[in-house]
């Protein structure tokens, strides 16, 4: 029978380094099946940049394309509509488009684009996700007395401007996200790719 | 914080019911013989596989598609487009082969040691049991890539039944649910595959280390620890030559999972296919019902009892006795409590006749697998020029048949009429580390 | 009794190799192997642009991205679109080859294969046989044969390159039907014989990374893993060590 003495230090030194070493193991054994998740090549390759053709996008008209399956409205917009925009700065969330996560920085500005006519947004409600009515008219609607034209969301009452800024008191509550995006030409637009990507 | 995870420990365990009496009765004062050699890490090695594979097949299930038109091409999805999913799919690929490697090194220490005897017969039918049930879990996961060979070998397979008289034909196209091989034969192989049978086979994993567990496990010197001297170093009430289960086996065991471990990996990244052994080069074809692989073979490890199928010829019209063979070494497995008689367990005592045939099995069994996988077929024109290939194939083949048949007659004369000279088992352990 | 145990290891495993080696045979012993490296970059791209070139006309690797291929064998974007994809595919598309399968099935009898697979299915040596073994033969529809898979109903793509082999015939004896000797060189291609083996390795080499892009990187994972177990597993050995000193 065991007369020596045990030697708990050593004991509990290598208990707890197998322990560590082991679990180091379990986690770097865990990570690809965390990364397994990650989008595949297939779904990458579907979700590449997309270029679409605009000129046959009527002033006032909107147009929806799919890029990585999101729905990317593109809207013309008209020299009235685009007047309508600074006088509802009072009623928006966010006037100035100050949340950076919404739209890339050449994008930051009071019409929310590149060009001013053009609109480029993924048409997905900040609220839960849905996809907005197009509603262009400015004229009184029965959800506002007062619309000046935007984007109204039929699930939660959200409403926007027709820069994808989106009004105070409704459920939503950012402004909606505009994709990197750059103009091939004046009649094409690349979706994902930033023009500076794109040289 | 430490503390604070003693305290949360405490306040868990308080309120589990029966969480610490069987973490006790299983764990630390269950007491396993001290002299477990070599032999005894397959049975913590088989948990390890298991695991691999419910988690990796878990994994695979997220990008597979269960469609006769997609599987395969979901395969090479996985093993191309998704992250990682080809080390997910090799890991499953590896497993399946690593699972019967330490399956066939844990019933062979069974038999060695004697550990199939009384009081553990019902330890080993549960065993028999789990080893039928992988083997269809085996079968059944191998056709999903639906790859050439995946597709010939259910057919081959599944027309097994078809030697069954009367009902044969019927059955055949009942377990197909069409003419051939189908997209309802996939469809329904997948549900057993990933959910029927993993089932069934932790239940019965359970079941078999709770039966162990009751009667107490055996040793390389075959003695019956449980029952013999008392008082450890631990307990003055339990067996002398017994140690807590944990701390001591699960730190040897970790060894063994180290060493198992590294093989394992060596084969996942240096060899997965293992030279056409683990993943065959004829599934890499997409399946083709037009389009017989030209070297047609079950999996490694189905291999002996393919060949005992195969070397048995038709008599009578009915091919059924090739199948009744085949199936009838594993039922002759199954039996081995019965048909052993003598009182002797380990190998280290009982008389020279066991440990002969105890090799004449072993032999026999690995010539078989060579047998059905094709090896002999090729070596014999190799070895001997002139010799005529089937003939020399099925003379051989045959011989290796009636040994691994002869352990079981010869087991039971041998024992039954008292020709055993056994020696004396001591009553302590001899050999530990 | 220890060493017993270890010895029947050692017969069981070196059994195993045995058979092992046996099945690596299989198809032919006789056939000069290979020699390609997947992880010869060079001779991947040559490959490449054999196989862009030669095969892609009839033969798609369905499941080879543009995209993928260029960051495997590090070919940059633009070279990848103008070099090698001729068939206007997206870059993150697989190489499908634009032959359209009806004349196929016209021209050769059937539609040539899909060969992103074809290096695991028929191996590697297999392939660089098959490329260095075609010989003209009139009996046959599209006039040439092989000696590897006789009667493929593929003609030598490679002919400009390698020029024409025909096959040299032992004669008759009897009980034996004549057979082919050996394949001869009747009209030298571009290529000296010597470029040629090179150039089918290449392609050789480029069709083995189709069959397993993963092959790049698993075995330069494997090399920290191993290390990682070993490490583990002789920690775990002295943990087991310093606790057994209580058992006697």
């Amino acid at each position: 029978m065991a007369n020596e003495v045990v030697d708990h230090g050593r004991r509990r030194f290598l208990t707890a380094t197998t322990a560590v070493v082991g679990g180091v193991g379990v986690v770097a054994a865990v990570v690809p099946f965390i990364k397994s998740w990650e989008p595949s090549a297939r779904a990458k390759a579907a979700g590449a940049p997309v270029t679409v053709d605009i000129s046959a996008i009527e002033a006032g008209q909107k147009v929806t394309f799919a890029w990585r399956s999101l729905p990317v409205f593109v809207v013309n917009r008209t020299k009235d509509q685009l007047a309508q925009l600074p006088g509802l700065e009072p009623r928006l969330l966010d006037p100035k488009s100050t949340d950076p996560d919404q739209q890339p920085k050449y994008a930051q500005n009071e019409v929310r684009s590149l060009k001013p006519e053009w609109l480029v947004v993924i048409g997905l409600c900040t609220h839960l996700g849905c996809v907005p009515d197009f509603v262009p008219d400015i004229k009184p609607e029965p959800f506002d007395a007062n619309w000046k034209g935007g984007f109204y969301c039929p699930c939660h009452k959200s409403r926007y401007d027709l820069a994808g800024r989106v009004f105070s008191g409704v459920p939503a509550p950012k402004n909606l996200p505009v994709p990197p995006y750059h103009f091939v030409d004046d009649t094409h637009i690349q979706i994902g790719v930033d023009p500076q990507e794109a040289g | 914080m430490a503390k604070a995870m003693a305290r949360l420990g405490n306040w868990f365990t308080e309120r589990a019911p029966g969480l610490m009496p069987m973490y006790r009765a299983h764990m630390t004062e269950y007491y396993a013989p001290k002299n477990f050699n070599l032999w005894y890490y397959f049975g913590s090695l088989a948990i390890l596989v298991l695991v691999n594979q419910i988690v990796t097949g878990i994994f695979l299930t997220m990008n597979y598609k269960t469609s006769a038109l997609e599987a395969f091409n979901s395969v090479e999805y996985i093993m191309r487009d998704v992250e990682w999913g080809w080390l997910i799919r090799y890991m499953h690929s590896t497993g399946a082969s690593l699972f019967f490697v330490v399956v066939f090194l844990h019933m062979f220490r069974g038999i060695m040691y004697g550990s199939f005897k009384r009081p553990r017969e019902l330890v080993w039918i549960l065993g028999m049991l789990i080893f039928l049930v992988l083997m269809a879990e085996a079968f059944m996961g191998y056709v999903l890539p639906w790859g050439n060979m995946s597709f010939w070998g259910a057919k081959v397979i599944i027309s097994l039944f078809g030697t069954i008289p009367y009902i044969g034909h019927a059955l055949v196209e009942w377990i197909m649910g069409d003419f051939l091989p189908a997209d309802a034969t996939l469809n329904r192989f997948f549900a057993l595959h990933v959910i029927a049978l993993p089932l069934v086979l932790l239940l019965l994993v359970v079941l078999h280390i709770a039966a162990l567990h009751e009667v107490g496990s055996n040793n390389p010197d075959g003695n019956d620890v449980k029952h013999g001297p008392k008082g450890n170093r631990w307990d003055a009430n339990k067996p002398a030559d017994g140690i807590p289960f944990h701390p001591y086996y699960t730190v040897k065991d970790l060894v063994g999972v180290g060493f198992f471990l590294m093989i394992a990996a060596f084969i996942i990244f240096f060899a997965p296919t293992f030279g056409g052994w683990f993943l065959e080069h004829d599934n890499f074809t997409p399946a083709n019902n037009l389009v017989t692989p030209s070297h047609i073979k079950p999996s490694w490890y189905f291999t002996p009892f393919y060949a005992i199928l195969r070397m048995i010829p038709s008599y009578f019209g009915t091919a059924i006795w090739g199948v009744l063979g085949m199936f009838g070494a594993i039922l002759l497995l199954a039996l081995l409590p019965w048909l052993d008689r003598g009182e002797v367990r380990s190998v280290r005592y009982r008389g020279l006749g066991f440990r002969i045939a105890l090799g004449v099995l072993v032999v026999s069994f690995l010539a078989l697998g060579m047998v059905g996988a094709g090896v002999t077929a090729e070596l014999i024109p190799e070895w001997f020029p002139s010799a005529d290939v089937t003939t020399w194939e099925n003379a051989f083949g045959r011989l290796m048949v009636l040994g691994y048949f002869g352990f079981f007659i010869f087991l039971w004369v041998y024992t039954h009429f008292g020709f055993e000279k056994t020696k004396p088992v001591p009553e302590r352990v001899t050999t530990h580390d | 009794m220890t060493k017993r145990y270890f010895s029947s290891i050692a017969l069981a495993f070196g059994l195993l190799v045995g058979s092992v080696s046996a099945l690596a045979n299989e198809g032919g012993a006789e056939l000069p192997t290979a020699g390609t490296n997947v992880s010869d970059k060079a001779s991947l791209q040559r490959g490449a642009k054999l196989f862009f070139n030669y095969c892609v006309g009839c033969h798609s690797l369905k499941y080879v991205r543009y995209s993928r291929m260029a960051s495997d064998l590090g070919l940059s974007e633009d070279e990848v679109m103008n070099n090698l994809n001729f068939t206007g595919a997206k870059f993150g598309e697989p190489v499908i080859s634009h032959m359209p399968a009806e004349s196929a099935k016209s021209w050769f009898g059937k539609d040539p294969p899909d060969l992103s697979l074809e290096a695991r299915a028929k191996g590697v040596d297999w392939i660089y046989n098959y490329l260095n073994s075609f010989y003209l033969d009139p009996t046959r529809p599209v006039g040439w044969n092989n000696t590897v898979f006789p009667n493929a109903s593929m003609p030598n793509p490679l002919w400009e390159l390698q020029g024409i082999q025909v096959a040299v015939h032992s004669e008759a004896t009897p009980g034996h039907d004549a057979s082919i000797e050996k394949l001869e060189l009747s009209q030298p291609g571009r290529m000296t014989p010597e470029q040629f083996r090179g150039a089918t390795r290449d392609l050789t080499t480029f069709l083995e990374y189709a069959a397993e892009p993963a092959a790049l990187e698993r075995q330069s994972i494997g090399v920290w893993v191993l290390l990682f177990l070993a490490g583990f597993t002789f920690l775990a050995y002295l943990l087991k060590h310093e606790y057994w000193k209580d058992v006697h």
